[in-house]
């Protein structure tokens, strides 16, 4: 009882009003509704919307658990004050109490903004229009979080969340009408409007920037720096890391996106529960397969040489960019956002092969863009629409002709 | 390999509708459905791949400063630049009516479903954007301005379908009331043109934009030498 009862109550007390929606919304978020229907047969369900997002969500976790560790391994690491994990994914150095508060201090409050503003946005929308909450923003408020750098600052966050709400989703009406993924508008805003903010060797670290700005100040120290895997492949440097650190996650980048091994889980679990299309991830990797063996190729058969500006990233082996930057996160959790990907099977195959295949173009001839994954998937969102109309096309084609050889 | 790369960049990075918002009047009137959407895409392609070669002629032997030295050396010193627009557009006017006849002739219904706008496509700015832009960017040969005239066209072409995908596919959505139409059609293009800003930059990886600025460092340069020169002129 209590809480359910008061919550009970309180819709009972705001039913027909204008904030109706809202206790509704929150009703339904924690318990099953109390009403039941008292004739007729009904099919019973139990995903509907708001499971979809939990179970989402319930995927994402494990990620910014890692990501919170892993922004406070990258501190601790980038200022000296611990040794490089060691032995495999369950190093002791990375796994403690340290770096996850260090951490949790600096995406908790991410993660607070983004869910803050985004749900604000929406319950006013709803209260407006008068239609019920939808669970669309759960999963979106997730996945800003750990796809922004570990540093950047609240406000930034917030008025990207309130771009990306009001006119990536609410002004096509809400959740399920949108053609972009709101979560990549959201990026994708803040990396056009705030670019020293979203790339280069220092937002990705924490205190990177502080530390830049003390030594401008006089202060005698080293300078930390945090460039990420693609920033350094594109200047022509190496690497600088194992592929089991890339695997494991142990590298510089956004909060969520670095474990490739999470995220292949969470993968795993969405594919297992159906609410990921595996159609979209499989061929999206097999598209970024075949764009990496493209440029090996042209690597191996001489056509550029050492000193052109494409040769690093161009030259990495075609299967470590499934490992590097935003690759593996993009196609897991934002591809296969059933609003806007392809919705048509046959469409899905050629939207995940081109999300892929465009990502690692973008990648490697983008040097000012390292992150292609997402601009790919924005662009591929742009096109699914009329890959869905073709292919259905084909299908009324192809059924017509069965028609015409019937009746002929 | 040129080919390629001009190729490339008129379709994606220097798109007509997303990288200049050239040609949106017919954008935005006629991509309500998919199919009259693929016709006049079609047709500014095929408008476009004749146009702009044949300005090019025009400019390179007609219109260029110096270029009616073909004529005999006293031509040389001809400059008939500013006779640009208007030759542009009258070639870009015959070659619409041509296309209309064809399209009246060959494809009646789809004459029919494009309406007004297949005339309008003699002032539709992408096409006198082509030509212009032809020009301006010192396009080196004919075969080049064809390539160009194509693939911007093949860019054009790609926006409204996709835009005309978007708009049957939102017909059933909920929009505000005051964004009904219009309103939203102009949102969904900011939104695409933040895809497609996916490939500004790439290729050049900002070469271009240094190059541009030297050149304006220069022009910058001449100008404020032709003042001082103005001003020494004054006072002596």
């Amino acid at each position: 009882m209590g809480l359910k009862q008061n919550l009970h109550n309180l819709k009972k007390k705001y039913e027909g009003t204008k904030m109706a929606p809202l206790f509704n919304g929150f009703h339904t978020f924690l318990y099953t509704p109390d009403e039941v229907t008292h004739n007729g047969t009904h099919i019973k369900v139990v995903d509907d919307l708001k499971r979809t997002m939990n179970t989402v969500i319930m995927a994402l976790i494990p990620c910014l658990i890692f990501g919170m560790f892993n922004a406070g391994y990258q501190h601790y690491l980038a200022i000296g004050e611990i040794e490089a994990v060691s032995s495999g994914f369950f190093s002791a150095e990375f796994w403690t109490l340290d770096n996850f508060l260090i951490g949790a201090i600096k995406v908790l409050p991410l993660v607070v903004v983004s869910y803050v503003v985004g749900l604000a946005i929406e319950f006013v929308f709803c209260i407006i229009k008068g239609h019920e909450i939808e669970e669309g923003y759960l999963v979106t408020g997730m996945l800003v979080p750990l796809i922004v750098p570990v540093d950047i600052p609240l406000w930034m966050l917030a008025v990207a969340v309130a771009f990306g709400v009001v006119i990536g989703k609410e002004v096509f009406g809400g959740t399920g009408m949108n053609i972009l993924n709101p979560a990549l508008t959201i990026r994708a805003f803040l990396f056009f409007a705030y670019p020293t903010w979203m790339s280069g060797d220092k937002v990705w670290v924490h205190g990177a920037v502080e530390r830049a700005e003390e030594i401008a100040g006089g202060a005698n120290l080293d300078a930390i720096s945090g460039e990420t895997i693609l920033g350094s492949l594109a200047q022509g440097n190496s690497a600088g890391y194992s592929v089991a650190d890339m695997f494991f996650g142990f590298i510089p980048g956004s909060v969520g996106e670095t474990s490739a091994l999470l995220i292949l889980i969470g993968a795993l679990f969405l594919i297992f529960t159906k609410i990921g299309s595996w159609r979209i991830m499989l061929s999206s990797v097999v598209g970024a397969l075949a764009m990496g063996l493209i440029f090996n190729g042209v690597v191996s058969s001489g056509w550029i040489t050492e000193s052109s500006k494409f040769y690093g990233l161009m030259s990495t082996e075609f299967w470590h960019h499934l490992l590097i930057g935003g690759f593996a996160f993009g196609t897991v959790f934002m591809a296969t956002d059933p609003v806007t990907a392809s919705q048509t099977n046959k469409g899905k195959w050629i939207y995940g092969f081109l999300v892929g295949f465009i990502s690692i173009l973008i990648r490697v001839f983008n040097p000012a863009y390292p992150e292609g994954v997402m601009l790919a998937i924005l662009l591929m969102n742009v096109f699914a629409p009329t890959i869905d109309h073709y292919v259905v096309q084909a299908n009324v084609k192809k059924r017509m002709k069965r028609l015409k050889v019937k009746t002929a | 390999m040129e080919h390629l790369e001009l190729f490339f960049k008129s379709i994606f990075i220097d798109n007509m509708v997303f990288a200049t918002f050239l040609g949106m009047c017919s954008y935005l009137a006629v991509s309500k459905k998919v199919s009259t959407a693929v016709g006049l895409g079609a047709a500014v392609v095929f408008v476009l791949a004749v146009t702009v070669p044949v300005n090019w002629l025009l400019d390179q032997y007609i219109l260029q400063p110096g270029a009616l030295q073909w004529l005999g050396e006293e031509y040389a010193d001809y400059d008939l630049s500013f006779l640009s627009f208007i030759m542009f557009i009258a070639t870009i006017a015959t070659m619409v009516q041509l296309v209309e006849i064809i399209v009246e002739k060959f494809a009646p219904a789809l004459y029919n479903s494009l309406g007004i706008f297949l005339p309008l496509i003699a002032v539709n700015c992408a096409i006198l954007g082509g030509s212009l832009f032809m020009q301006s960017r010192e396009i080196q040969s004919i075969g080049l301005a064809f390539n160009y005239g194509i693939s911007s066209g093949i860019g054009w072409f790609l926006a409204i379908l996709a835009i005309a995908a978007i708009r049957e596919k939102i017909r059933y959505s909920n929009v505000p009331a005051p964004l009904r139409g219009l309103g939203i059609t102009f949102i969904i293009t900011g939104l695409m043109a933040i895809g497609f800003m996916s490939f500004g930059g790439m290729l050049t990886g900002g070469d271009e934009e240094k190059k541009e600025e030297k050149t304006a460092k220069v022009e910058e340069e001449k100008a404020s030498k032709e003042i001082a020169d103005n001003t020494i002129k004054i006072v002596e």
